[in-house]
Order: structure tokens, then sequence, then C-alpha cells
């Protein structure tokens, strides 16, 4: 089985669509000759025409706007958006349309797409090439809301998003893009969205987290292992919808819980799983949960390695949460 | 797109057939220097990415002559909104390479405090050059709503507003430019079509023919130079300030030139930039072009040239060592100024954070309390 | 005005505003100018009884399409049967021409359990997937950018099939005007762009509007060609229509069409116009009344007889009125469809909420048959 980096991965899902789908088209800045700004979509102008895979003109707004239009007419848009930064222009139809349009057509009229973009820090790209806006996008009824964490995750999981019948936003944390190498079959396979993944088991401590967090929350539990408490680690990968009961479950075993994200704090995701715990599981609990999180700030360049939790800041949160 | 004749000022001979550009000999050297300061600039900074001591630049070879000329229109009382390629606007009006140099750094001595990217500058003196924002276009409506400010105020102030031939598309031009036209806004747009929006050509951008064209749907007179020309460009902005400080409202300029480089330095031309493209926009390079028109006057010889680079390359070679030398920006930077007072949720993470470096051992100097 | 060559010159005009004929006419058939005259006539009515119902408080919200009807029933009646319809709050019209059931037309303002759109819309936002009249959202501008894409789509999958995108003079300032445009421009995707000026964005005229008043001239800025047409001559709106979706289908790329006419009523049920505009101007358009312009012209050549028109109109009332009454007797929306068609399937947590909801309602007696609890 072939070794990828992340970015290969999506590249190799979206290659496997294409040739699979004759519907698929991917369009978007710089996506054709230069293959994307982090090289996502190389290769696919060669391979599959220009009618394909195609750049637009610098506007988020038609290319969302468009992409609609194209799904309900039949054929299955794989948008990118440079940065996630840049989809602000597109907040309107993606919040507005897209993923209402089921809805208020009663059924009759869908928009089954894929929004793929990079999000996140660890790239030195100050406040708008580094933002995790994925609360903005899941508090956004109709739309799917995926982000992977490995390899064999983004290609299982994009091949999936762009079969889904309902919009997806398909969020990719570009710190990974090449840190992190793994396995990939080749061919087609799917990883089911609105799936958890248990990246490590243990039994004292839950730690939820996602996309670029996972390695750090990784190697956080490690570091807890060594002064002997277990923890169990869980890849959200699905925001929205999420696996419910594969959290609730997981926050039932150990009682102890620390959420982390890149994200700011406040009204982030970390505090939908707060609240859910808190209407669902408050009986199991033996220690409050905590959040380990981008602060409530604008993401700052410089220092952005003090703004993203780091493992010592999660490892702090789990040996809290242990000792409470 | 058909190609519409751009106003040219400097002939092949460096004539300009009686065109009088109100500049005294200072200040037409001052033009030249600050051309050859930009590419000096523009030089060190990617050596300096190169080297990895920064992480980021922007090339600004090849469109000198736009900035520097539309620059050179502008009074210390205007406004400037930039693109993240304007250097040359910030160093004509007097800003210091170093202070420049500090933003490249992302250090503590940079106005954003190394918040932004390098780059993203922002200054308020010697003349306002508003703070840069990476998403495209988004700076065009607030250069119209600020024209418009001064305008009701009784101010007499321009703004300036340079956007690149991609920032067309977006929906901030769009807006700016409907809004302006509506409330006759004293703002000169000027789109710096330097033939690419990273790697979508011009031609691919939009169906039209060129872009001075897209005035005409928000019924404002569009014009069309040649970017390389700075006595064409300045020309046009200075007319076009004219029109707008006399209440006739806003202009948009199209400056053709041509990116000499990538993108930034993190893109790679060769891939979609044919070669005989570069080599045939290397034989119209602006700061030649300026020199014929300068020894024509009488002003220019090769010495000066030569006599001039060594001081902007001290200079610029000075401020970067200058600004290498400063540090990162205290932990405190990341909490300050999201608002005007920090609230206190902000506080504790802050605290929380000082709390956590200070353990790790990586904090900053300044004390077990929070600072702030 | 020549477009391009494939197309033949598109007139201003045809009909002056006392229904005289002003330029030589296109040889028509008798039975469809009569078939015209009837659309526009079922549009009046149709929207006075709406009006009458929404005063009277039994539906909640009209945007009155009065003095527009040969504007929208002209351009539209230029479409083929292959061709989509991508509308604002105005066309409802000419969706009954093109063929939905005055039935669902009236379900959908009741916003009742007959509605397609399963009354999850407010009134007046129509679809008809069998005529490709999809549903409008109500942020304006946004469906320009969909026919775009549906427009691209056609093209890629090589089926000849003209996107007719319309929208008003105020969404000209919106977004998707921008964007959209220029991609069409740039793909030259088979579009014809029709801008229905009708001077006002409910209470923002055109002069607050734009700086350019010649909303045509918009087009030169997406390298597209435009042209305007009197609004209110039905035939003009339908001949200049003809032409650019012919050229649009031969794969001459997008055109924009404005139509220039005027909303005799307010901007919605909900809006007084007189506090805005003179009502020197609402006279001066009432003077222009695209229908009985229309009517005077098919008099004079006579294909309606005196008085033939009352009976037309006495005719389609009825039909209206017993169609009113059919949609009032309606069943009340099963409360399921609050959480279905959100996703293909009912995802856990909404089927959770929902039964949340539900035994809720149970208990204070608001549930009615069929709206039982989900399988978690
Ligand atoms: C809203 C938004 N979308 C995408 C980007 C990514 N991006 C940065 S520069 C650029 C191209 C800009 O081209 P142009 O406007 O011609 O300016 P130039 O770089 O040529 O000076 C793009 C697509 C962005 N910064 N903002
Ligand atoms: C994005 C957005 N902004 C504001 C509104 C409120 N609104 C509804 S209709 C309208 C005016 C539309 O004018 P125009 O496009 O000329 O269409 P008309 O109503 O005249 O047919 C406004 C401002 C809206 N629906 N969507
Ligand atoms: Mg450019
Ligand atoms: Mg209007």
């Amino acid at each position: 089985m072939p070794t990828l980096t992340l970015i290969q991965a999506v590249n190799d899902g979206l290659h496997t669509s294409m040739k699979e789908d004759p519907s698929v088209h991917v369009f978007g800045e710089d996506v054709a000759k230069k293959g994307g700004v982090f090289l996502a979509t190389e290769n696919l102008e060669t391979e599959f025409g220009t009618e394909r895979c195609f750049n637009t003109p610098l506007s988020e707004d038609g290319i969302i706007g468009t992409a609609i239009g194209m799904a309900m007419n039949g054929l299955r848009p794989v948008a990118e958006i440079q940065f996630q930064d840049f989809i602000f222009p597109a907040f309107d139809q993606i919040v507005s349309e897209a993923a209402k349009l089921r809805y208020r057509s009663g059924g009759q009229y869908t928009a089954p797409m894929v929004i793929r973009t990079p999000y996140g820090g660890g790239i030195r790209g100050g406040l708008y090439h580094s933002q995790s806006g994925e609360a903005y996008f899941c508090h956004t009824p109709g739309l799917k809301v995926v982000i992977p964490s490995t390899p064999y995750d983004a290609k299982g999981l994009l091949i999936a998003s762009i079969a889904d019948p309902d919009p997806v936003l398909f969020l990719e944390p570009k710190a990974l893009y090449r840190s992190v190498k793994g396995e990939v079959p080749e061919g087609h396979y799917t990883v089911d969205l609105s799936t958890t993944r248990d990246v490590r088991e243990g039994g004292d401590v839950t730690v939820f987290c996602y996309g670029a967090m996972v390695p750090v929350c990784t190697k956080a539990a490690e570091s807890a292992a060594e002064g002997g408490i277990e923890t169990h680690v869980v890849d959200l990968r699905t925001l929205l919808p999420l696996d419910e009961e594969a959290v609730l479950d997981a926050v039932k075993r150990t009682g102890r819980v620390v959420v982390v994200h890149e994200a700011p704090r406040f009204c982030g995701f970390g505090a939908e799983i707060s609240a859910m715990i808190a209407e669902h599981a408050i009986e199991y609990m033996e220690a409050p949960v905590i959040r380990v999180t981008g602060f409530d700030t604008p993401f700052p360049n410089t220092l952005e390695h003090h703004y993203m939790p780091d493992h010592r800041r999660v490892l702090d949160a789990i040996e809290h949460v242990y000792n409470f | 797109m058909k190609a519409t004749e751009p106003l040219q000022v400097i002939d092949s001979k460096g004539g300009v057939n009686g065109y009088d550009p109100g500049l005294s000999e200072d200040e037409l050297m001052h033009c030249y220097r600050t051309m050859l300061a930009v590419r000096a600039f523009d030089a060190i900074c990617l050596k300096l990415q190169r080297s990895g001591r920064i992480g980021f630049s922007i090339p600004n070879e090849g469109i000198e002559a736009t900035q520097v000329g539309a620059a050179s229109a502008m009074k210390k009382t205007d406004w400037i909104f930039p693109s993240y390629r304007d250097f040359g606007m910030a160093l004509y009006h007097g800003v210091k390479p170093v202070d420049m140099m500090h933003n490249m750094f992302g250090n503590a001595s940079d106005n954003s405090r190394g918040r932004q990217m390098p780059v993203h500058f922002t200054f308020v003196e010697p003349i306002k050059f508003v703070s840069i924002s990476s998403p495209i276009g988004t700076h065009l409506p607030q250069a119209v709503g600020a024209a418009f400010a001064a305008q009701r105020r009784g101010e007499d102030m321009v703004a300036l507003c340079s956007f690149g031939d991609g920032g067309t598309s977006s929906l901030g031009f769009h807006s700016a430019l409907n809004f302006a036209g509506v409330w006759k806004a004293p703002v000169v747009f000027l789109c710096q079509n330097n033939g690419w929006a990273i790697s979508c050509p011009a031609e691919e951008q939009t169906a039209s023919d060129g872009f001075a064209i897209k005035a005409d749907a928000y019924g404002m007179p569009g014009v069309v130079v040649d970017g390389n020309d700075l006595l064409a460009v300045r020309k046009a902005v200075v007319e076009a300030t004219e029109a707008a400080r006399a209440g006739k409202g806003p202009t948009l300029i199209e400056a053709k030139t041509f990116r000499m480089g990538g993108h930034s330095t993190s893109d790679d031309p060769s891939g979609y930039v044919p070669k005989e493209v570069f080599d045939e926009w290397r034989k119209k390079d602006p700061i030649k072009r300026f020199e014929t028109y300068l020894a024509a006057s009488g002003l220019w010889t090769p010495e000066k040239r030569a006599e001039l680079e060594k001081e902007v390359d001290a200079e610029v070679s000075a401020a970067a060592k200058d600004a290498q030398a400063v540090g990162p920006p205290p932990l405190e930077t990341v909490f300050s100024d999201v608002y005007a007072e920090i609230p206190a949720h902000i506080r504790a993470q802050g605290q929380a954070a000082f709390d956590l470096a200070t353990r790790k051992g990586d904090a900053q100097s300044g004390g077990g309390e929070f600072p702030l | 005005m020549t477009i391009v060559d494939s197309t033949s010159e598109i007139r201003e005009q045809y009909l002056g505003a006392d229904g005289a004929v002003t330029s030589e006419l296109p040889d028509y058939d008798d039975a469809w100018l009569r078939d015209i005259f009837v659309h526009l006539l079922r549009v009046r009515c149709v929207d006075q009884r709406m009006l009458k119902l929404q005063r009277s408080g039994r539906i909640g919200f009209v945007g009155s399409m009065l003095g527009q009807e040969a504007a929208m029933i002209g351009t539209a009646a230029a479409l083929r049967r292959q061709d989509w319809m991508w509308s604002g709050l105005r066309e409802g019209g000419a969706a009954l021409m093109r063929g939905l059931p005055l039935s669902e037309y009236v379900a959908q303002m009741y916003c009742n359990s007959n509605d397609t759109a399963k009354g999850r819309q407010m009134c007046n936002h129509f679809q008809h997937k069998d005529s490709n009249y999809p549903s409008w959202s109500s942020v304006i501008g946004t469906q320009i950018a969909h026919g775009v894409g549906a427009a691209f789509a056609a093209k890629r999958k090589g089926v000849d099939e003209v996107h007719a995108v319309y929208f008003g003079d105020g969404a000209t300032s919106s977004n998707p005007f921008h964007s959209a445009m220029n991609f069409a421009g740039v793909w030259k995707a088979p579009v014809v762009f029709v801008c229905v000026n009708n001077g006002w964005a409910i209470s923002v005229p055109a002069s607050q509007q734009t700086a350019q008043p010649d909303y045509a001239r918009k087009a030169a800025a997406y390298g597209m060609p435009g042209v305007t047409v009197d609004g209110n001559d039905v035939l003009a709106c339908c001949e200049a229509s003809k032409a650019l979706v012919e050229r649009a289908s031969a794969g001459h790329g997008p055109a924009l069409l404005v139509v220039n006419t005027y909303r005799l009523m307010g901007h919605s049920s909900s809006d007084d116009p007189t506090k805005y505009r003179d009502a020197d101007e609402v006279d001066s358009w009432e003077k222009r009344d695209p229908i009985a312009r229309y009517k005077k012209f098919l008099e004079t050549r006579g294909l309606l007889a005196e008085g033939e028109a009352d009976t037309i109109e006495a005719s389609l009332l009825a039909e209206i009125d017993s169609t009113v009454h059919a949609e009032e007797a309606a069943q009340p929306m099963p409360l399921k469809s609050l959480v279905e068609d959100v996703y293909a399937d009912v995802p856990r947590h909404l089927r959770a909420q929902y039964n949340e909801f539900l035994r809720v309602a149970e208990r204070f007696g608001d549930a009615q048959r069929g709206d039982g609890a989900f399988p978690l």
C-alpha cells in the first residue's frame, strides 16, 4: 500500500472520484496549471482536461454560487476555496443557499457539492491564513462539516463527501498537509461520515479533538501515559452531523473530559460538546470538562505557537481533570 | 480581450511631447530614487526569505513606476488604501525602510506588533497608509467610506485605493465602485493590471475589453495607462485627484504593467508564465524608461544611478540589520488590541497563557503577573 | 441595435402606448397572440385576488406584479420547454404560463400542506420543477449565480438549455450580479440575464442605486452585450428575449436584457409607497398600462371582440376563486416536516430533537395524527 502525505491523499481522493464519476468537476482559484497553492489539485488538469479542472475568476461568492447551480443541474462540483479565511465572501451562498435549498424546496432541489478548503494555523500565516472557522458552519443546519486528520481518512472521507447527497464543507488541516504520512489504499474506498475514530485507547481521561489537534493530543496522551494516566483520544472527524452516541459513550467510560480545538473558545465546538455532556451525561462526570483552545483573539503571526494549543497545554488539562 | 491603447507620456527617446509633470528636479529625482529603493528593498527581502530569516515576501520588480507615479500625485493629507504589493507608495511618502522591515520580521517594533504576515504594513505617519488585509477586495469599500466621511466633514482628502486585476472580480470592487459612483466620493481606484492573479491570467479573469471599461458600469470615467511609464501614471492620477477634489467623483485607472517575479516567495511562475513573456516585459523596465526621460532632461547619468543604488542598498541593508536585532513582540500582544479594553475572559486566558509560558520557561521577561 | 451576426436586430418597441404598431411586426400566429393576452390577464387577476386575500388576513404577504405583466410574460414566452427560469419575487405569473398549476400557486400563497415547498418559505416564493422553475430564496441576487452555474452544467453536458435569470434593478448592486455576470462572460454560459427595471428597489429609486442608470451598459463590464426594451410592450419583450435565447443557444454566450417597466403597487403588501414617491409618476405609468395597450392592439387587429376581455376575465376569476376555496380546506402541515429535508435522511440529532418536541406537543394536545416519533 502506498504511503502518502495528507495532501497527496486529498489529491488521490479527487483523482479517484473524478475517474469514477464524470460529473465531478474541480474548480477554484489557481487549481488548474498551478495545481492549487498547496498542490492539492496537482495534475488533475493534465489528466482530466480543462473541462473538468479549471480556474475561476477571483470570487469566492461566484465559485460557490455557481457550484450550487451546477449541482442543481446534474454536475457534482468540488470547489476549492484557497484558504478558509477567504470563504466569507461566499458565506451567504453557503449558509443561505446551499444549506437551505433542499429544505426550502421541500426536497425538490438539492445542492450536493463539496467545498474543500485548507484551514488552521501553523504556517505563519497571520490573521488571514490561519483561521479555524468550523463553528460558523456547524451552526448551519443542512450543511455537513468534515475534518480529516490522517491521509487514510482524508481520502476516504473526501470520496464519501463527494458522493454524499448534501453539501459538505471539507476542512483540511493545512498544518498536517505534509507533516503526517500514512498508508492509503489505491483506488476507491470510503470512510463513513458522522463516525468518530479512536486514535488511542485509555480508561482514565477522554480527549475529543479533530484536525491538526489530533497529533498534538496524541503526543499529550503519550506524555500522560508516562505519568500513569491512560487517555482515550477521539478524533471527531465529522463535526456535523456529529456521532453523538459515540461521543457520549466515550464520555461515560471515563467521566473526565478534555476538548481541544485551535479555534477561539467562546461559542466554539468545545462548547457544544460540553453542553451535550451537561445535558446527557452529567451523572457520569468525575471532573469538570476542560477546553483547551485558541484564545478569544484574532490569530497572531509571530506568536502563533503560543496561540495554538500545544501538547503541554493539553497535558496540563489531562492532568487537571485526572487529579480533580 | 481587445487591447485599448494605454496613455503614454514618455516616448522611446525620453521625450514627453511638451507635457509638464509639475515636479521640481528634486521631486523627479525623488521619484527615481524611490523606484531604486523599492527594487533594493524587494531584493533584500527575497534574500532574507531564501535564507530563512523572514517567512514571506511579495516581489515588486516591474511595477515600481505604477506605485511611485501614483503616490507622487497624492498629498500628505490624502489616504492610501494599498494592496500588499505597494511598497513604493509608502517609501515615496517617507516611510522609513526600517519601519517596513520591522513588519517583515514581525518583531516587537512592528506597528502591527507581529500580528500580521510580512508585507502587511500599516502607517499613520507621514501619510495614512491603511493597514493591509489579506482578503482581496475588502479595502475598496473602506476607501469609499473614508472618502465619503472626509467629504461630509469638509476635509480636503482623496483616497487612493490600489488593487490588482484579480481584485476586480471581488465583491468589494463591485460594491465600492457602485457606492462611490452614487455618492460621488473622492476616490481614485487604481487597478494594477500586472497580467496575473497568481496563476490566473487577466484574460481568464474577465471577458470584458480590459478593466478600465468596467468604470462605465458605475457611471464613472475609466482610463488606461501604461503602468511602466511613471509620468503617464502620474498624469492620470493627478487628473483623477483633481476631479475628485472638485466634487466630480471617482475615477477608475487601469495601469497596465507586469509582475516580473512570482506571485510571492511561495510561488514559482515558471509553470504558468511563458519565459518569452518575461523577456518581452524585461525590455519595458520602468526604471530604464524613466531614466531615458531624466537623461533627456539632463538629470541622469549611469554614475548617478550607481551612486543612488549604493545609497539605497546601504539604507535597506542597515534597515534589515536593525530589524533583525529586535526581538519578538511580548506575549501580551496576543491579547491586547482585540477591543479597546481587554475584557475579563481574554484577560483570564492571557493570564493562564502567561503562567504556562512561565512554567515552560518560554515567556518573555516581565514578572509573573500578566502585565495588562 | 445589432447583437451578433446570428440574430436579427432587436427593436426597443413594437407597440406604442396607445396600442398602435410602431414597428413592422414579425409574423405572428393569431391564436398565439390571443393566448398571450390570456396569460397577461391571468397574472393580473391572480395578483388582484391575492392582494384581496392578504387584506382580509387570509394570506400573509404578496409581492404585487401589477404593471409588470408584459415584462414577465413577454420575456418568458420566448423560452422553450427545456429552458430554465430563475426567478426573483415577481415572476410567479410567468410560472403559471410555463405550467405551474394554479392550485400549487395558491397553495404556496397559503403555505399549506399542498405547497410543494411544504410551507417552509414565506408567501410568493414559487417553484415548479416540471417546468424548470427553481425555488428562490429571499436573498436578493443569489439566484443569478445559480442560474449561471446551471447554464454552465448544461453546456458541459452538451444539452441545449438556455437559462433565463430574472432579477430587479436593485439586484444589480448585489454581489452575485457581479460575480455571476463575470463568470458567465468568461465561461460563455448560455444565459439570458433579464433585469426587470421597475424603477424602484422598495423605496430606493434608480438614481440612488447606481450612477449608471442605463443598466444595459453594465453588460460591457463583463464582455457581453446589453439590450434595453420597453417592458410594457409584450411583443418587444418577447422578440428581444427570443433573439438572446437563440444567441445563447447557438453558443454565443450570455447577454443582458433590461426591460424597463414600473411597479404600480408598493414593494409588497407590507409597503406604503405614497411615503416615498409622487402620485404623478405613478399616474404617468398607469397610462402606459401594458395590458390595456395590448388589448387595443388585439382589438385593432380584430383578434378580440368587444366585451370578450370581460368574459375571459370572468372565467379566470371563477377558476381562481374555486382554487382558493379548495386550498382553504387543505390539511395542516405535518409536524415532521419541521425536521425533514434538512439532509437527505433525517440525522439522529434531528430525530431526537423532534421526538422531544413531540413529547411536549402531545402533552399540550398540539400534535396531529401522523405526527409520530422517529425511531432513534
Ligand atoms: C478573498 C481572497 N481570495 C483569495 C485570496 C488569495 N490570493 C491572494 S493574492 C491573489 C491574487 C491577486 O491577484 P491580483 O488582484 O491581480 O493582484 P496581484 O497579486 O497581481 O498584485 C489571490 C487569489 C485572497 N487573498 N483573498
Ligand atoms: C440581500 C438582501 N438585502 C435586502 C433584502 C430586502 N429586500 C427585499 S426586496 C428588496 C428590493 C429589491 O429591489 P429590486 O431588485 O429592484 O426588485 P423589485 O422588488 O423591484 O422587483 C430589498 C432591499 C433582501 N431580500 N436581500
Ligand atoms: Mg494581478
Ligand atoms: Mg426594482
